[in-house]
């Protein structure tokens, strides 16, 4: 569990990122945060593990004021996968993956086996091991990451608009990708994006904040489509254009759903137990 | 044409090896002066830039004394160096000259190749929990390997074609044909020793071209096209010529 309590943070130009943050992440669960530039969403996920320090309030990590903690100690038990992967360009994929237990002290035999592993569990060939970053695809290079941000086993893994930078479909298999590996897996996962839509696919909590890390509304995505908090939040999550203001329409050969605007949507298959 | 057959002549004698001043002793001690001023040059150098590179601070001093030292007229600087320190001392003035001359291109090589590296690259290696110290070792160092040689290569041109002014003082070196081939007005060894001091620069030229393939990893030049001074490095060629001709 990751709380942050209080969390103000102000840079040195002067500009308050963040302001008077509180939230309680439960473990095991993802939880989304979504916002547009300006939201303070990655600043708050870099304070997790200590890449910027709060002015003010803590943030605990079962408990724990990460404060206390050594900064360093602190990122290798914590998976970090960012935008453009942030690999380094002169290693090979696999040594790519093993860098967290390597400086760990594992073996480097031991942590390279264990890296061919991980390229089996975020669905890459393991013949791309012996590649580097700039010979893979975009998406190829997002799996490399993922497997980087696995490979110590943490606890916790933040990631920052990690697809924001691919292609729709590469973003579309990332994302089941990712939902595939949180069933198996069960991490704590902290996820940065400026896409609703995204947001409402991956998050168990949605956490959809306003310019200074104001939070607009807390929820699970039923939660915030049945009553979106305010005009800001309807807004954010595109109630007020239509676009999930859906309703049926008979047609001459069944129904469908239509949006606000009157295109149709998709079809109706029947009606879905409240999960 | 004449005069250079005559310098053919003059470098292919059967005294070249045998005489008084065999070539291959000067080609030693011009290499010897060459690579002592050059390593002395980076172990002051590359320190320097890569904490200005790794840090950001004082890169506006560096550039500023880089551009200095690279307008400073090299024979005026050896003079003015052997008076400085005494002419019993020459060989060690020739050599904080040559290592003066050295410096700015390592330094703007050592520390244009952190700049070269991405800001996302390092901060991705902070954030998976590398000290400062690692990323310095291996991220930094590594990925700023091309622009370091390229700034050593430079250099080492550089000082070659210089070291030439060492005989003026004193010194030996090939430098010593030219002088003396003034004196006596022997222009086929002149022009003999320039053309074999141009040999040498471009023999080591394709030496540092070598090194640069093998140390820079696979991974960076997979993905970037090479950095090559070419102009810088004419030029050193060039003045070779030039200042050997004046002499």
């Amino acid at each position: 569990m990751i709380e942050f309590r209080s969390v103000t943070k102000r840079f040195p130009d002067g500009t308050v990122a963040v302001d008077d943050f509180s939230l309680v992440l439960p473990s095991h669960k993802t939880t989304v945060l979504v916002g547009s530039s300006g939201s303070g969403k990655t600043t708050l996920l870099r304070m997790v593990n200590r890449m910027v320090d709060p002015s003010s309030g803590s943030i605990e990590i079962d408990g724990e004021d990460t404060s206390t903690l050594e900064p360093v100690a602190l990122r290798r038990r914590i998976g970090y996968v960012m935008q453009n992967s942030g690999l380094l360009p002169h290693l090979k994929v696999l040594d790519n993956v093993a860098t967290v237990p390597v400086l760990n002290g594992v073996p480097r035999r031991e942590a390279r086996q264990q890296a061919l592993t991980l390229l089996d569990t975020v669905g890459l060939d393991r013949a791309l091991a012996d590649r580097y970053p700039s010979q893979l695809s975009g998406g190829q290079q997002q799996r490399v990451g993922v497997a980087r941000g696995l490979a110590a086993d943490p606890n916790i893994l933040l990631m920052d608009e990690p697809f924001g930078a691919v292609d729709p479909i590469v973003r579309d298999e990332l994302q089941q990708e990712l939902i595939r590996l949180q069933r198996e897996l069960g991490k704590t996962v902290v996820f940065v994006t400026h896409d609703i839509d995204e947001a409402f696919l991956l998050g168990d909590q949605v956490v959809i904040l306003e310019q200074g890390g104001r939070i607009a509304q807390v929820g699970s995505p039923t939660e915030i489509m049945e009553a979106p908090a305010s005009d800001f939040v309807a807004s954010f999550i595109g109630a007020d254009r239509g676009k999930r203001a859906l309703s049926i329409r008979k047609t001459e050969h069944g129904f469908i759903l239509v949006d606000g605007e009157g295109r149709a949507a998709g079809v109706l298959v029947g009606t879905a137990d409240a999960g | 044409m004449n005069l250079l057959s005559e310098a053919i002549d003059w470098l292919f004698a059967a005294e070249r090896l045998s005489g008084s001043s065999p070539v291959p002793l000067r080609i030693g001690e011009h290499l010897l002066y060459t690579f002592v001023a050059v390593l002395v040059a980076a172990v002051i150098a590359v320190p320097l830039g890569y904490l200005i590179g790794h840090t950001g601070r004082g890169r506006e001093l560096a550039v500023g004394l880089s551009g200095a030292a690279r307008a400073l007229p090299s024979f005026g600087l050896i003079i003015l160096l052997v008076l400085l320190v005494g002419v019993v001392r020459a060989p060690l003035a020739a050599v904080i000259s040559f290592v003066i001359l050295a410096i700015p291109s390592i330094l703007a090589g050592a520390y244009a190749g952190f700049e070269a590296v991405d800001r996302r690259t390092i901060d991705a290696a902070r954030a998976i929990g590398m000290t400062e110290w690692q990323i310095l070792w291996k991220v930094e160092v590594p990925l700023g390997l091309p622009l370091l040689i390229s700034g050593l290569r430079s250099a080492v041109l550089q000082v070659v074609a210089t070291v030439t002014l060492a005989a003026y003082v004193g010194l030996g070196g090939l430098g010593l044909y030219i002088i003396a081939g003034l004196a006596l007005r022997q222009f086929d060894q002149m022009l003999g020793a320039a053309l074999l001091i141009a040999a040498l620069a471009l023999v080591l030229d394709a030496l540092f071209a070598g090194l640069e393939r093998v140390v820079v990893p696979a991974g960076v030049s997979v993905g970037r096209k090479g950095f090559r001074p070419t102009s810088n490095r004419r030029r050193a060629v060039m003045e070779t010529s030039i200042e050997s001709g004046r002499g």
